[in-house]
């Protein structure tokens, strides 16, 4: 179970930037996809994935788990590096991402792979699904920690809002919210499509605990992740990120929110990837 | 004849429903309407208000049934449908979760509160979507009844009821088959297939025609999807031409379904009874179902209509 292991930040980190190599190498096989905000969260995944959550990849019902939902289901292909890399499916099967008869549909469906928790893809749903999950906990007594991530252009769908506004009301401690603020949506700019600032006033306003750090490093996630447990209201994390993150070409650039990569641009972003996860 | 409104009865089921742990019951401020209060009365830990957001509860209702709950969501039929469409798609019936979309103020009947609370599109939109059943009882005996059928059914459930009081034309603890169509009457002239508060005015047409020399039968449709293709096929067999009727547009609704299934199997002069692609008003729910054309003098001149039709090419 991923929150057994002690602490090891260099390892958390080589781990993100190999599931940021999945990430470029399944888009790229599948020719479509969304590499841009899967490098944006990997961090987060990373730090999920082989550190916060109690989960066990070999039993991926079992019943003690901790629940990740995935609201902003286009970045499915950074759910399924992580979830193989875990070892729920073979990493050999991220390769039929987005292929006929695969279980890696363009979006997450609920136990296909194994481990994906909810079906999403219609952005600004998941909130809403994982208020349900954490009621059920509350209702049964169960100690599950439920964690969902949004994308920040999709906080612009009034239905996280309602979602905000249950979570508070029925104090849903056991929510932790993340918002992967890379400032960029397909338009542009978040700001100039629809802005969503003054944003941590606004979570608060909503009655969230509001954490805002550096979506990239790895011991400000844990902290954060740490504080949430022992809130008394639900907790909204800002991930102040780079969309893109770890490939030079790819960072900040609204681009490749929706694109893959081309076979040159695959190989110099996997060949900085490898330098970039060797320099830990 | 001794009238109950659907609503009632489906309160008074799911309070019986309550000593099951794992049902949940959702509202949207609207729980002394849909009477999802008689169960809050006795398991109010579990009666989750979720406010004024459709959207959300359907996304709510998603999450308990994906962690084992047995989730009751229910309001006014053109929200419950309507407004949270796309998230009952993705949230329900896309991951075929264990959720049970329960509506009330379903048709014309609703009265005075006008077009904007009359459901009149919710069968052919629910119908639509892959995983989807789709029920509408004809009376509240039966509403108790497909209560505690859908309680029972592992994945995602529509039904539809009305506001008003309607005639009880079943039993008390009549039993509930989904998937099921009843013939109430046997005829060998028309077949008149009905849901919902239109089976009533099926009977009542059947008596009428049957004085005027004409054979009706009457099949009560109370689960529209799946459609029970096999007792319509061999109703028609025999009439040889149909009439149906319910409460809703006589667009993607029973009328439809039933076409859809004559047309690949066996065409069929078929006529609709249903509210003709508009929306309703405002006004007293007995002149609206006569101004709509949803009344049984509706379905009587329907059925001498169509059977003028059999036999012509």
């Amino acid at each position: 179970m991923g929150g057994a292991k002690g602490l090891d930040v260099k390892d958390l980190r080589r781990r993100a930037d190999k599931i940021r190599m999945h990430v470029i190498e399944m888009t790229s096989e599948a020719g479509s996809g969304h590499p841009g905000g899967s490098l944006s969260s990997a961090d987060l995944f990373a730090v999920l994935y082989f550190h916060v959550l109690r989960h066990d990849p070999k039993d991926p019902e079992w019943e003690g788990r901790d629940k990740f939902v995935l609201s902003k289901g286009h970045v499915a292909p950074v759910l399924y590096a992580a979830l193989a890399e875990s070892g729920y499916f073979p990493v050999d099967e991220l390769l039929t991402l987005r292929k006929i008869g695969s279980r890696l549909q363009g979006h997450p469906v609920k136990g296909k792979p194994p481990g994906v928790e909810m079906s999403t893809g219609s952005l600004g749903q998941g909130l809403s699904m994982s208020c349900g999950l954490a009621l059920a906990a509350k209702l049964d007594k169960k100690d599950t920690r439920v964690y969902c991530l949004l994308g920040d252009g999709e906080l612009q769908s009034g239905q996280n809002w309602e979602a905000m506004m249950l979570a508070s009301h029925y104090d849903l401690n056991n929510l932790t919210i993340f918002i992967d603020r890379n400032h960029l949506q397909i338009m542009g700019s978040t700001e100039k499509t629809m802005s969503i600032d003054p944003l941590a006033y606004k979570l608060r306003a909503f009655g969230l605990r509001v954490i805002s750090i550096d979506g990239h490093d790895i011991k400000k996630i844990i902290k954060a992740c740490e504080k949430a447990r022992s809130s008394s209201s639900p907790t909204a994390i800002i991930l102040n990120t780079v969309k893109g993150k770890g490939v030079s070409f790819m960072e900040n650039n609204a681009d490749f929110h929706g694109r893959s990569c081309k076979p040159d641009e695959k190989e110099k972003a996997l060949k900085e990837l490898t330098e970039r996860m060797s320099s830990w | 004849m001794v009238k109950a409104a659907q609503r009632m009865y489906y309160g008074k089921a799911l309070a019986k429903l309550a000593e099951r742990k794992e049902i949940v019951v959702l509202d949207a401020d609207l729980g002394g309407s849909t009477r999802t209060s008689d169960f809050a009365k006795v398991a109010p830990e579990r009666f989750i208000q979720i406010g004024i957001a459709e959207q959300n509860m359907i996304g709510v209702a998603s999450g308990l049934a994906a962690a084992g709950k047995t989730v009751f969501a229910s309001t006014f039929a053109v929200f419950a449908t309507g407004r949270c469409w796309e998230q009952i798609r993705q949230a329900v019936a896309y991951p075929k979760l264990n959720v049970k979309i329960v509506a009330t103020h379903c048709g014309i009947s609703v009265g005075g509160d006008g077009a904007s609370h009359q459901a009149l599109e919710d069968i052919a939109i629910m119908r639509a979507l892959p995983n989807m059943i789709v029920i509408s009882p004809a009376d509240a005996n039966e509403a108790y009844a497909a209560t505690m059928a859908i309680a029972d059914l592992k994945g995602p459930c529509y039904m539809r009821m009305g506001r008003a009081d309607f005639p009880l034309i079943t039993s008390e603890g009549v039993k509930f088959e989904i998937g099921k169509a009843a013939v109430l009457r046997n005829g060998n002239d028309v077949t008149l297939i009905g849901t919902g508060q239109m089976v009533m005015s099926c009977i009542e047409a059947a008596g009428i025609l049957e004085q005027n020399g004409i054979s009706a039968e009457v099949i009560n449709v109370s689960t529209i999807k799946p459609l029970d293709s096999e007792t319509i096929l061999a109703s028609v067999s025999k009439t040889k031409c149909v009439v149906t009727a319910e409460e809703h547009s006589i667009i993607g609704g029973l009328g439809s379904a039933v076409a859809e299934c004559l047309s690949e199997n066996r065409p069929t002069p078929q006529i609709r009874v249903g509210v003709k692609d508009s929306f309703g008003e405002s006004g007293d729910p007995g002149e609206l179902m006569k101004k709509y054309g949803l009344t049984t003098d509706d379905v009587i001149k329907a059925a001498e209509n169509v059977i003028g039709k059999k036999g012509k090419k």
